[in-house]
This record gives structure tokens, sequence and C-alpha cells, in this order.
């Protein structure tokens, strides 16, 4: 179990790392990208305008730290 | 067009995760040994050389759209982890990776621990080097799968990662020394911007949607996460430097 959780931990770091905001920011946006590509309106903006905002987001979280 | 980004980006991406395994090599070399640091890598190479073997055909036999999907996700969040950590060095408020700093201080900590030699190999040299390698190694091999797989042109995207190999290796065993004029955060910047151009381009397509112009979207994408990069800075160096860390 601990070399389970060493293993999920090792990855969690790896991918997400520090920053759990981007990679939750991101699932967010691809699901909404999805719905929309499902409608007749295009659907290629909400990801260029979902990484501006979570940079901003980051950073702003970083200089508060 | 996507392959000369491909190729570029994983270049880049390799070029400096390779300079900060070459300088964890060196300083295990100098402290520990060179037989027990080259051993460490060549050790983290070979089982590098094994995950990529599991995972690269695996890889490419997923459907393409849920391939990019997958990847583009990844690479935004990295490329975003890269892109905040350059803005805040270039604006001042995290200090500027530093090679030399950080050969000083993997000397200084390799010097303090005790030898245990069995076989000729110093176990402390061997471990600092292997996990160095392995890890830097790691994240190179994960950008190399994922690019090359997604433009399925794994070739092409191993390509840029020997390239980068073959000079910073080259240039490391001429100085012997931490590359530290390599202009590493610039290459980092680069790194980030690329890798987040590349995201949101394959995250969208992979979430079904179409990009105006097609692949041409692609150097939009590039102005514009360039663009908002560059705002970033300027606003925060104007906002001036707190509390480098």
């Amino acid at each position: 179990m601990t070399r389970l959780r060493a293993f999920g931990q090792f990855w969690w770091d790896f991918v997400v790392g520090d920053d759990w905001l981007s990679a939750a920011s991101i699932v967010v946006a691809i699901a909404a990208t999805a719905a929309v590509a499902t409608t007749d309106v295009p659907a290629w903006w909400p990801m260029p305008l979902a990484a501006a905002t979570t940079l901003y987001l980051t950073l702003r979280r970083a200089l508060h730290r | 067009m996507t392959s000369i980004f491909g190729f570029s980006s994983a270049f880049l991406a390799s070029a400096v995760e390779m300079v900060e395994a070459l300088t964890i090599v060196l300083a295990a070399g100098v402290a520990r040994g060179w037989r027990s640091a080259l051993a460490g890598a060549a050790a983290a190479a070979v089982a590098l050389a094994v995950t990529v073997a599991a995972l690269g055909p695996a890889i490419t036999t997923i459907p393409l759209n849920a391939l990019r999907l997958v990847v583009g996700g990844l690479l935004l969040t990295f490329g975003l982890q890269w892109l905040r950590k350059a803005i805040l060095r270039a604006s001042g408020h995290k200090s500027l990776h530093d090679e030399d700093a950080i050969f000083r201080q993997e000397l200084d900590q390799a010097r303090a621990e005790t030898a245990r030699v069995r076989h000729g190999i110093d176990a402390y040299g061997f471990t600092l080097s292997f996990k160095g390698v392995f890890l830097e190694g790691l994240e190179v091999a994960f950008i190399v799968l994922t690019f090359g797989s997604a433009q399925r042109s794994i070739p092409l995207a191993a390509l840029g990662a020997t390239a980068a190999f073959v000079l910073v290796v080259a240039v490391g065993v001429a100085l012997r020394a931490p590359l530290a004029r390599v202009p590493e955060n610039a290459i980092k910047f680069a790194v980030g911007i690329m890798l987040t151009t590349f995201g949101i381009f394959w995250s969208t397509e992979g979430a079904g949607a179409d990009w105006p112009g097609s692949d041409l979207a692609l150097l939009a994408l590039l102005a514009f996460v360039g663009a908002i990069s560059a705002v970033f800075v300027a606003v925060l160096r104007r906002a001036g430097a707190v509390a480098p860390a």
C-alpha cells in the first residue's frame, strides 16, 4: 500500500506538480470545448482563453504565497 | 510546419533537462568518483530505454483524437508550469536558475555523505547520478513520446532529443564543468511558450473542435501565448520584485 501510494504520489508530482489549479482549469476547459463542439458555435476559443486566465490566476497565486 | 515546431520543442526541452542532469552527474563524479557517477548514469539510461520501449508502442495504438486530447492536456499542464516559473524569473520575482550554484550545492551535499563502497561503486554517487539522469530523462522521454505520437512522428521528436543529447554531452565532456553559459532561463521561457501552444492546439482538436486555418492557427497561437507572457512579465516588472525564492 505504501509503495502504491508512493507510485501515485510520484506521478501526481510529475504531472500536476505544485500547481493543481492549472490541471483543474485545463480539465474544465477541455470539457467546455467538447460541450461547445457539439453545437454549431465554433469551439476553438475556450482553450486559449482558459490558458490565459489560468496563467494569470497561477501567477497571482504564486505572488501571494 | 508542425514538424519544425515539434523538432524544435523536443530539442530545446531535452537540452535544458539534459543540462540539469549533466550538472548532477558532474557533481556526483567530482565528489564521489567518476566510476560510480557514470555507472549511475548508464543504469538510468537503460531504465529509461526500457520505459520508452514499453510505453512507445502502446501509445501509438491509441486513436489520434483521444491521444491529442490527453497529450494536449498534459503538454498544457507542463507548459503553464514552465511558463509561470519563467515569467516569475524574468520579472525578478524568482531567482534565476543558476547551474553553477546548483553544482556547488550538490557538490557540498555529496562530499558530506559518508562512503559506502560495494564492488568499487560508491552507493551515494551511483544513486545521485541515477536519480538525476532518470528523473530529468523521464521528462525528456515524456515530451518526445507525447510530441512524437500526437504528430505520428516519434522518430522526428527522438531526433530532436538525440541532437540535444549529443550537443550537451559533447560540450559537457569538453568543459568538464556545469554549462552555466547556456541561456537556460531564456530556453525554458521558449519551451514554456511552445509546450503551451501545442497543448492548446492539440487539446482543442482532441475535444472535437476545428481550428480556423488548420495548422496555420499554430502561428497565431504562438504569437498569442508569447504576447500574453510578455505582458505578464512587463506588468510584474512594473509591480517590482518582492521575494526571490
